[in-house]
């Protein structure tokens, strides 16, 4: 009896260690197939113009076979062309373009979302119900849609002058129609929601006008999810792509998608540089990744609140 | 005690109205009316754009236009493909992370990088990966003696580049999956797992019988939006091929891919019309998903 009893209690510890060794197995290969383009994006910005053309490629760098010529060379002066005298690839000019884009989407979107999100929890007046299902409604729209009518909006105001367009007509153009972010208004009332009632009452009873209660009550405790949203929405402008391509009319408007794609191809020859290719790549991935492990936590609560809906 | 405060409420509501009237319902309802415009031209008088009337044609013509049909092609075949398979992965690497709690940190980190990155950039990646001479892809099935494959090249067939973009695209949706199944997966009351060890259900029937169906609503909602998220694919495209849109041009067009083809030529007459009777066509084919899901959720069957 005692027996059987111990070859089943071994052979379930031997089932055991088995299924976890391969459930190790299992996520360290999906690790490595998650970092590989990382990995080949830092290894093809380090080789030189010589190692990059062998073929097969080399999987592996000596630390003395290192070289940073690649990144150098991004910020080498064009000697000719319509782009004589800037920078190969203008890194520093889309960076300082992006932070701003970044800041004063963000500044804005937060003042609509939070006004917005304390009307949806905290007041009650006609149509309330009816108007947050049609905000939430417009959230599965393609934003494809809005895009062609906004450029043209965009033009009407002056903002697309092909002639003469300003730093500050760039700022208007690619900040305004990102103001707004339904998602963000839906995020917040829940928590606004959560704050009890009896807070506003008092606060009510107090001679606490509504606008009051909203900035020396609610956001302190809606803090750390107004700071989730604060950083998710800052990463946006990161990936913008065609908008800004579509309303910019000058390189030096640009944010750091744009000047990616395509600045590294010889278009008389066709032939691409690799090497600058994946040094401008590494520097425009460098800074989200700081920002990430920076505030881990924040962003990857948020991330999965957007999933789990309610 | 609820007080009306209706004066006030739009007060507060006013900054996100009208920023939303200007940028969101008014196009959507302008959208529609360029599809119907007859030789548009947008940018003429000054900017107040030139028709000479309305007309059903701009749908006849994008019909009648091999170029869309590879986009609908193109749009239908990734999405239907890497959704189901990306989900599919990232349910199991989830439930993988559940049984190690020891570096599951560790890993749920590693596995979310995808997301907080540029997706031109790391397309770009990609296509050094893919790169006939230069990429790593070509040296590994080198291993098992296959001759150098063209994946994203001017001499890529179809099925390469399509599963170069499918490879890219399950790559950088994996993330968002994993991130939401897990914190799906640990609101699973703990009583049903161990019910299940105590009838000692093997770990495959744990998984068929309590992990996926008690997730089943997370992983409708999901699918959906996850689906409707892959037929707006456009960055990987350009990101993976460039402004060509392909290993030769236009062969991996997407529907998003050419409405912005056809807005850029805006030039033309007519065309701006054309994009917009695509973005159309793009709104109520997601509006058919967005439906389903609303029926889906609606009934919120878990078994």
């Amino acid at each position: 009896m005692s027996d059987i009893y111990v070859k089943n209690e071994k052979s379930y510890r031997a089932k055991k260690i088995t299924f976890n060794v391969l459930t190790y197995l299992f996520l360290i290969a999906i690790a490595i197939a998650i970092l590989i383009p990382f990995y080949w994006m830092l290894l093809t910005s380090m080789k030189s113009d010589e190692l990059m053309r062998r073929i097969p490629p080399l999987l592996w760098l000596n630390p003395k076979e290192w070289q940073l010529s690649n990144y150098y060379r991004l910020f080498e002066l064009v000697a000719s062309g319509p782009r004589r005298g800037e920078p190969l690839f203008p890194f520093f000019t889309y960076m300082r373009n992006t932070v701003v884009i970044s800041i004063i989407t963000t500044a804005g979107t937060m003042i609509t979302t939070v006004l917005s999100a304390f009307a949806f929890a905290r007041l009650n007046f006609k149509g309330r119900d009816i108007l947050f299902a049609i905000l939430i409604g417009t959230m599965m729209i393609p934003g494809e849609i809005f895009i062609l009518t906004n450029f043209l909006t965009i033009n009407r105001m002056g903002w697309y002058d092909i002639m003469n367009q300003s730093y500050m007509d760039v700022i208007f153009a690619m900040t305004l129609p990102f103001m707004t972010s339904v998602f963000y208004i839906f995020y917040l009332r829940q928590t606004f929601k959560q704050i009890p009632n009896e807070l506003y009452y008092a606060a009510k009873v107090d001679g606490t006008s509504n606008f009051q209660y909203l900035l020396k009550i609610m956001i302190p405790i809606a803090l750390p999810t107004i700071i989730t949203i604060t950083i998710l929405n800052s990463m946006g402008a990161w990936n913008a792509y065609i908008w800004p391509a579509m309303i910019t009319t000058k390189d030096e408007f640009r944010l750091v998608s744009n000047g990616l794609r395509g600045a590294f191809t010889d278009t008389g020859t066709g032939r691409t540089d690799y090497g600058q290719q994946m040094a401008s790549a590494t520097l425009v991935t460098l800074p989200l990744l700081i920002l990430f492990f920076t505030f881990r936590k924040q962003i990857m609560r948020g991330v999965s609140r957007s999933g789990i809906k309610g | 005690m609820e007080t009306k405060n209706n004066l006030k409420a739009w007060f507060y509501l006013a900054p996100m109205l009208i920023l939303m009237a200007v940028f969101t319902f008014y196009p959507l309802i302008n959208a529609f009316i360029i599809s119907f415009y007859k030789d548009y031209l947008p940018l003429a008088n000054n900017g107040t754009g030139s028709i000479s009337g309305y007309t059903l044609h701009n749908y006849v013509v994008i019909f009648k236009n091999q170029l869309f049909w590879k986009a609908i092609l193109n749009t239908f075949v990734l999405a239907f493909v890497s959704v189901p398979v990306s989900i599919i992965v990232s349910l199991f690497i989830s439930v993988s992370l559940k049984a190690i709690p020891k570096l599951k940190g560790f890993f749920q980190t590693v596995f979310f990088l995808p997301y907080v990155t540029n997706a031109i950039a790391v397309g770009m990646a990609f296509a050094v990966l893919f790169h006939k001479d230069y990429g790593l892809f070509n040296v590994v099935l080198g291993l098992f003696k296959i001759t150098p494959i063209d994946w994203i090249g001017g001499t890529a067939s179809w099925w390469a580049q399509m599963s170069a973009l499918m490879v890219f695209t399950i790559w950088s949706s994996l993330a968002f999956k994993i991130l939401v199944f897990t914190s799906g997966l640990e609101n699973i009351d703990k009583q049903y797992y161990d019910a299940a060890r105590i009838d000692s259900a093997s770990k495959w029937t744990i998984f068929k019988r309590i992990t996926v169906p008690l997730l089943s609503p997370l992983i409708l909602y999901i699918s959906i939006t996850s689906l409707i998220g892959a037929l707006k694919a456009y960055n990987s495209v350009i990101g993976l091929f460039g402004e060509k849109l392909g290993g030769q041009p236009y062969s991996m067009i997407t529907i998003v891919a050419f409405v912005y083809k056809y807005r850029a030529d805006f030039a033309f007459q007519g065309f701006y019309s054309y994009a917009a009777s695509a973005a159309i066509i793009l709104f109520f084919i997601t509006l058919i998903f967005s439906v389903l899901q609303t029926m889906v959720s609606r009934s919120r069957v878990h078994y």
